[in-house]
């Protein structure tokens, strides 16, 4: 299939003396990571079909900092939120939405202090945004019906309190939303949050991503909903651990969007 | 006799709370070892979750079973005060139900509304016993409450107890004796309080006068030593909640809980590192404090005040340990320990300092590694799901964050995967290895 996404930058704004009314901030995983950069190309062919004026950085983004900050490292984190800070700045960025629930908790809450002070979305809230404001139609489609559980992202849910963006917009698929044992405030991690992510976990006698994979599955659900792509690789290895694969698909919300409309 | 009783009294009254306020000053000490940290912002936001977070009990209620016990409890220790008061002042003046004239058929209620409540606090008390002991649910069997923890919360258990079966012997004794006309109270008749009309007949009613009189004055006494002893045993205990939660909801974190702290020490190295305009060669300015700060905590004195007021604050009741994803997967850390560890270390630093004449003598141990391993520490997923569970608003978050930095920044003693990952986006503006020109090419790729 041939795609044309229409993904301007920036600095090709700039040349063109526009600014966009939004900037995608796509993140590490959204950039590098193969099944995240499928959540990017999703969110992306909504963008396109909603006609939002909006544009992304390229290359002239950097990793918020956000590992480096929980693994401890406030240095290296502090030097990464100062260089995007200056090209955000640069570009006079108001409105920023990204599709990683880290890179958003950073963005939002703190950069601020340190000079970069935006307005921040998730992917989930701004999706919901053109929903209300009729510039985003959403049909069932493929999900009529369809049982899907929502698994909260620690650092969407508790960290920032946002429950039913996610949750909204899954229920305009005409799909059936299952909640898990724990979800919202009392959602489990998915083992990836604080650095996780990049190390092997400490000993114990369980993965905390399978533990959590097992919630979902009790859940009976087809898809388990997720909204951040660190959040998206646990979950999908926990199906793997648990043979299950095959019919139980773990999916961003984004592409549950994406794929209903057949973009 | 009513002379000496009242002396006898009030000598008590004051070596107890003379005994309490001297260990409060301690503990006021002990948290100002603490760096400091500006929670003077937003009042009125702040007394808004004390209110509701403290005084309401609203976290309490995610888990209806220990809220409902736990508020029993609650009401019938903030209720008692009220009887407490009036054994002040009879104890003091040599007085029998001081506010009994005045309050007349409001009395009646008042003491009626303890008994009650004292009742449901005996149900409470007995009902956690034995999810304590019988039941032994995990949360209140995990490992760092083996030993003297679990004797602590036992003993604290057994107090109310006694001081329940107190109140009772006090008051029906004193019913008996005023059905027969032998009350130190004035008259004859029946004090119509709620329970005691009932039980006292029923319990008491076969003894004969002096000894009724005897177990009046063992309840009324009883009720008031053991108010002593608690309120002493406290500074010693896990129970220090009763007072600490209320400063310790007001000077909660009221930010988002997602957003961790900016090290301003950090800020000025960045800025100075990344100012075109500064003199590498440059002199550092002379007083520009003068030590070196430390980066992160490896020990109490790196942790802020409120931090410490957290640690004193716990009551190791373990909803954060059973909700971190960690512990429940079989991992070291525990949420609950974190917040034990750091009150042991600081009592223990408090403790040096008493021995020394107020000033701390290293003595070669620390908060870390003595006490918090790096284990712990790394198996953190920073889910926040401690913070949240906390019913007085607790963070053993940025006590793990804190040691973190240190063990990172001081040390560089960060597991060999995170070191290659901050390499990367340290070269590369990625946690993996991928070149920053690479960034957009998701868009062209099929």
């Amino acid at each position: 299939m041939s795609e044309n996404l229409v993904v301007p930058t920036m600095a090709e704004m700039l040349a063109q003396g526009k600014q966009p009314e939004v900037l995608f901030w796509v993140g590490c995983a959204g950039s590098f990571d193969d099944r995240a950069k499928k959540i990017t190309k999703a969110f992306v062919r909504i963008l396109n079909r909603a006609n939002v004026d909006f544009a992304v950085l390229g290359t002239e983004e950097g990793c918020t900092g956000d590992p480096a900050k929980r693994a401890g490292n406030e240095f290296l984190f502090q030097m990464q939120a100062f260089m995007n800070i200056e090209v955000l700045n640069a570009y006079e960025a108001k409105k920023i939405v990204t599709a990683c629930p880290h890179c958003f908790n950073t963005l939002k809450n703190e950069y601020p202090e340190l000079g970069g002070k935006y307005e921040v979305l998730h992917h989930t809230q701004f999706l919901k945004e053109l929903l209300d404001s009729g510039r985003l139609t959403i049909e069932g489609g493929q999900f009529k019906g369809k049982k899907i559980t929502f698994h909260d992202p620690c650092y969407l849910g508790r960290a920032n309190k946002i429950y039913e963006a996610p949750r909204d917009l899954i229920q305009k698929l005409d799909a059936e939303l299952v909640e898990m044992k724990r979800s919202k405030a009392n959602g489990l991690c998915c083992g990836a949050g604080g650095a996780q992510m990049f190390k092997e976990p400490e000993n114990g006698d369980k993965d905390i991503n399978v533990e959590r994979t097992e919630d979902a599955l009790e859940t009976n659900a087809q898809i388990i909903a997720a909204g951040c792509p660190f959040c998206n690789t646990m979950l999908t290895d926990g199906t793997k651990a648990k043979h299950r694969e095959h019919d139980v698909k773990v999916l961003d919300v984004a592409e549950l969007i994406a794929n209903a409309q057949d973009l | 006799m009513s002379y000496l009783s009242s002396i006898v009294f009030l000598i008590i009254l004051t070596v107890g709370v003379g005994f309490f306020a001297k260990n409060v000053k301690k503990i006021i000490r002990n948290i100002k070892l603490g760096k400091d940290v500006n929670r003077s912002d937003n009042a009125s936001e702040r007394w808004k979750n004390m209110a509701l977070v403290a005084f309401g009990q609203k976290k309490m209620f995610t888990r209806p079973v220990p809220a409902v016990l736990h508020f029993a409890l609650y009401a019938a220790f903030i209720i008692t005060q009220i009887e407490l008061l009036e054994i002040l002042v009879d104890g003091i003046f040599g007085t029998h139900r001081f506010f009994k004239p005045s309050l007349g058929g409001f009395y009646t209620f008042l003491i009626s509304f303890i008994e009650v409540l004292s009742l449901l606090a005996l149900i409470a008390t007995v009902a956690f016993l034995s999810r304590r002991n019988l039941l032994k649910l995990p949360r209140l069997n995990k490992v760092e409450l083996l030993g003297w923890p679990q004797k602590d919360a036992n003993l604290i258990l057994i107090m109310e107890i006694v001081l329940v079966a107190c109140i009772f012997t006090m008051n029906g004794t004193d019913e008996v004796l005023y059905n027969m006309g032998k009350s130190h109270f004035e008259g004859q008749g029946s004090f119509g309080f709620a329970i005691s009309q009932h039980l006292g007949p029923a319990l008491f009613g076969s003894l004969s006068e002096g000894t009724l009189h005897v177990l009046e004055r063992v309840g009324w006494w009883g009720h008031f030593m053991m108010v002593m002893v608690f309120l002493n045993y406290l500074y010693y205990s896990k129970h220090l909640h009763i007072i600490l939660a209320f400063p310790n909801t007001y000077f909660a974190d009221l930010n988002p809980l997602g957003k961790f702290d900016n090290l301003e020490s950090v800020t000025k190295e960045v800025k100075l590192m990344m100012d075109p305009n500064v003199d590498p060669f440059a002199a550092p300015a002379p007083d520009a404090e003068a030590v070196p700060s430390k980066f992160g905590a490896s020990d109490v004195q790196d942790l802020n005040w409120v931090q410490l007021l957290n640690a004193y604050t716990c009551t190791e009741c373990g909803r954060c340990t059973s909700s971190c994803p960690a512990n429940q997967t079989g991992k070291k850390l525990s949420p609950r320990k974190i917040m034990m560890d750091t009150r042991d270390r600081l009592v223990e630093v408090g403790d040096n300092m008493d021995k020394n004449n107020g000033v701390f003598v290293p003595d070669n141990k620390s908060l870390l590694n003595d006490y918090i391993t790096p284990e712990e520490l790394w198996a953190c997923t920073s889910c926040n799901a401690c913070v949240e569970e906390c019913p007085v608003n607790i963070s053993p978050l940025s006590i793990i964050m804190d040691m973190r930095r240190y063990l990172v920044m001081e040390q560089s003693a960060a597991p060999m995967s995170l070191n290659a990952m901050m390499t990367n986006i340290e070269n590369n503006s990625a946690p993996w290895q991928y070149s920053q020109m690479d960034r957009l090419n998701w868009k062209d790729e099929q």
